[in-house]
């Protein structure tokens, strides 16, 4: 996975609340067997409406979203992450994120950074005032600026070294296997089996 | 302090252990079907790993599976090759599959119970958000995305950060005519969709101790659309009846032992919850949802809402954008919207008992003849059961169709899909924009509701008839 440090570029402003996953990627589009080439599929159904926000030329360069509270809610397609990625997305600022894709984001090096619903609708005004404003998301002090403002978020040290280190969690679980053998030589017996098959 | 349910689960599976890094949880089963999983597969393979317990995975075909014409090739090119992926990976990494065709195969939280893989006090885990479902044996079951499905494929475990726990009381009896998807309908309108985010929710009370097990799956099923990423019920006779003599039930000492161990599975009485919430079964009636939020619902009896009169800003902005997209308008009695198609199936509510109430319905009577309806079982042992009771006859006379097992037009990646502006009455979890099919419409029902609706061609509960 690749490290997440800082990264600086302009925001786009998306005013909806519970943005769900079959928004930021309907079904139909799902059906591909690799991780990338999902942003055709990146809020479809939006995008055929020129009116859209992300079809608007002065956010093309965008590379970070702004979104109403509950983004990311409903199904646990990881391709929601992808999608965003794919795109050309580093990190999503929201006031609150559903739990799974929250998870799938921070596996996925996407950063997703939670800040109180007035600073989110105070960047919303400067980034819509002023579509090239910068905005650096820096996990080392986790912090948001832009302006002459400066924000901070939380996001707890492991998860922050983690990205910071761009390391890949199943290596680290693997350095533990040896506890995960001993763990399962003590399981209950009675726990079922999937193989062989009954009937 | 004595420990909630899901405290003591989570307890009994902690791997390790250390300050300042989540838990690593074992993990019991990992459910696995062909949209979440190819990259994952692929992530072992560039990494040169195996399947860590193989015997603990099994794999089914359901969400894009077609539900006619199933002993053809699958027409659509993409949906092929996903299955074939999930075919080839299976046979590749040694996993246990269930394919179209399968006397096994269905909708993947349909199966897990049916087998009799899903027993109380497990840890579950599959890359679908509805895995929910299986919280109703007292196991704690969770969605998961791609990522985590590889790493419970290397490891058979998880690293997680502890959930807070939530009460849910439902207390009283139920009306007749209201079954466990108003309730949890109801739960998600109070709530909200956010309402239970951090949380894993245990629901309590007379009104679901009296549910049947697939009821409490309803429940549970849906707690994902509360926010939270599992719901559990305590186990007790009614569990343990519903498992004995499924295929993979304990047998002989071992069912001894496994019924000594799950009667410890309840919240002691000196535990805490970190948040609760009562509901008086007895007010509950019929609920269906306005919106394209399943938090958005509303007694059948009531009136589409007027956003003007919603006071949070936030709520009222997204009740505004539902309505336009729903094409309703304020003020419009619920029961006189007009439905073009009825759907009974999904993991919510395609179990052989929910065939049965919307079958008892509509038994002798015709479908309205401006809507079409489709019956999906939720997989190919509940289509054959209710084959063998005769439902499929009740269905087919009334004029609807009846169709072989898969999550069809509950997401519709199948040629099932509502088209643009088509309006459904669907007993699913998901009234998201565009869910059924581009610019489809979406009332999430429970199946009584479905089938009266199917009868009256607009919202309707069986007290209309
Ligand atoms: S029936 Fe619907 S909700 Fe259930 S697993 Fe299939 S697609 Fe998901």
């Amino acid at each position: 996975m690749e490290k997440f440090i800082r990264h600086t570029g302009s925001a786009l402003p998306l005013r909806r609340s519970n943005v769900d996953t079959d928004q930021i990627i309907p079904a139909v589009y799902l059906k591909r067997v690799t991780r990338s080439g999902f942003e055709d599929g990146l809020f479809s159904a939006w995008r055929s409406d020129s009116e859209f926000v992300l079809n608007k030329p002065e956010y093309s360069k965008a590379s970070i979203l702004v979104a109403g509270v509950d983004f990311g809610t409903g199904s646990s397609r990881e391709h929601a992450v992808w999608a965003l990625q794919n795109y050309g997305f580093k990190a999503v600022i929201s006031s609150r994120f559903a739990d799974i894709f929250r998870g799938n984001s921070l596996k996925g090096g996407l950063l997703t950074v939670i800040l109180p619903q007035e600073q989110v609708e105070a960047l919303w005004l400067a980034i819509e005032s002023d579509p090239t404003t910068q905005v650096t998301v820096d996990l080392e002090s986790r912090t948001v600026t832009y302006n002459d403002v400066t924000c901070s978020f939380e996001l707890d040290d492991y998860t922050r070294w983690r990205l910071l280190e761009g390391l890949d969690d199943i290596g680290l679980t693997l350095r533990h296997e040896d506890v995960v053998t001993s763990f399962e030589e003590k399981r209950a017996e009675f726990k079922p089996k999937t193989l062989p098959a009954l009937a | 302090m004595g420990k909630t349910l899901a405290e003591k689960i989570w307890e009994d599976h902690v791997v390790r252990r250390a300050d300042g890094e989540p838990d690593l949880l074992y993990i019991d089963l990992h459910l696995i079907h062909e949209v979440t999983s190819p990259q994952a597969f692929d992530g072992l393979r560039l990494t040169n790993r195996k399947i860590r317990r193989p015997d603990l995975t099994i794999a089914t075909e359901d969400h894009n599976t077609p539900t006619q014409n199933i002993d053809q090739p699958i027409a659509d090119p993409v949906s092929k090759l996903q299955v074939d992926t999930l075919r080839k990976n299976c046979a590749e990494f040694g996993v246990r599959i269930h394919s179209l065709g399968d006397i096994e195969q269905g909708i993947v939280h349909v199966v897990g119970p049916q087998l009799g893989l899903t027993q109380p006090g497990m840890t579950i885990v599959c890359g679908d958000s509805h895995t929910s479902t299986h919280g109703a044996f007292g196991a704690l079951a969770f969605g998961i995305g791609t990522s985590e499905v590889e790493h419970v494929m290397a490891t058979q475990t998880l690293p997680l950060a502890r959930p807070k726990t939530m009460a849910i009381n439902v207390e009283g009896k139920l009306k007749s005519g209201v079954t466990s998807k108003d309730i949890i309908l109801a739960i998600i309108a109070k709530i909200g969709t956010g309402g239970g985010q951090g949380y894993v929710l245990e629901y309590r009370g007379s009104a679901i101790r009296e549910l049947s097990m697939e009821g409490r799956m309803t429940i549970c099923n849906m707690s994902i659309e509360a926010g939270a990423r599992a719901g559990l019920i305590a186990p007790d006779k009614t569990t343990f009846n519903y498992i004995k003599g499924k295929p993979h039930a304990p047998k002989g000492a071992d069912w001894d032992a496994a019924i000594a161990y799950w009667s410890t599975l309840v919240t002691d009485s000196d535990a805490k919850f970190d948040a609760e919430i009562n509901l008086d079964a007895s007010e509950l009636a019929p609920f269906v949802t306005w919106g394209t939020n399943p938090g958005q619902g509303l007694p059948l009896n009531s009136n589409v809402p007027n956003p003007a009169e919603i006071a949070d800003a936030e709520a009222r902005g997204a009740a505004e954008r539902a309505l336009i997209y729903m094409d309703l308008t304020a003020g419009t009695p619920l029961k006189s919207i007009k439905i073009d198609t009825v759907f009974l199936g999904s993991c919510t509510n395609g179990r052989i008992e929910d065939l049965r109430a919307a079958a008892e319905v509509i038994k002798n009577k015709k479908i309205a003849s401006s809507l079409r309806m489709l019956v999906v079982p939720g997989s190919a042992r509940v289509r054959l059961q209710a084959e063998s009771e005769g439902l499929d006859k009740v269905f087919i006379d009334a004029g609807a169709e009846w169709r072989n097992a898969g999550c069809s037009m509950c997401l519709g990646m199948n040629p099932d899909q509502l088209k643009p502006g088509e309006r459904s009455a669907s007993t699913s979890n998901r009234n998201f924009e565009g869910r059924q099919g581009k610019g489809g419409r979406t009332h999430l029902v429970s199946p009584l509701v479905a089938a009266a609706t199917a009868l009256r061609g607009t919202l309707s509960s069986p007290a209309d008839l």
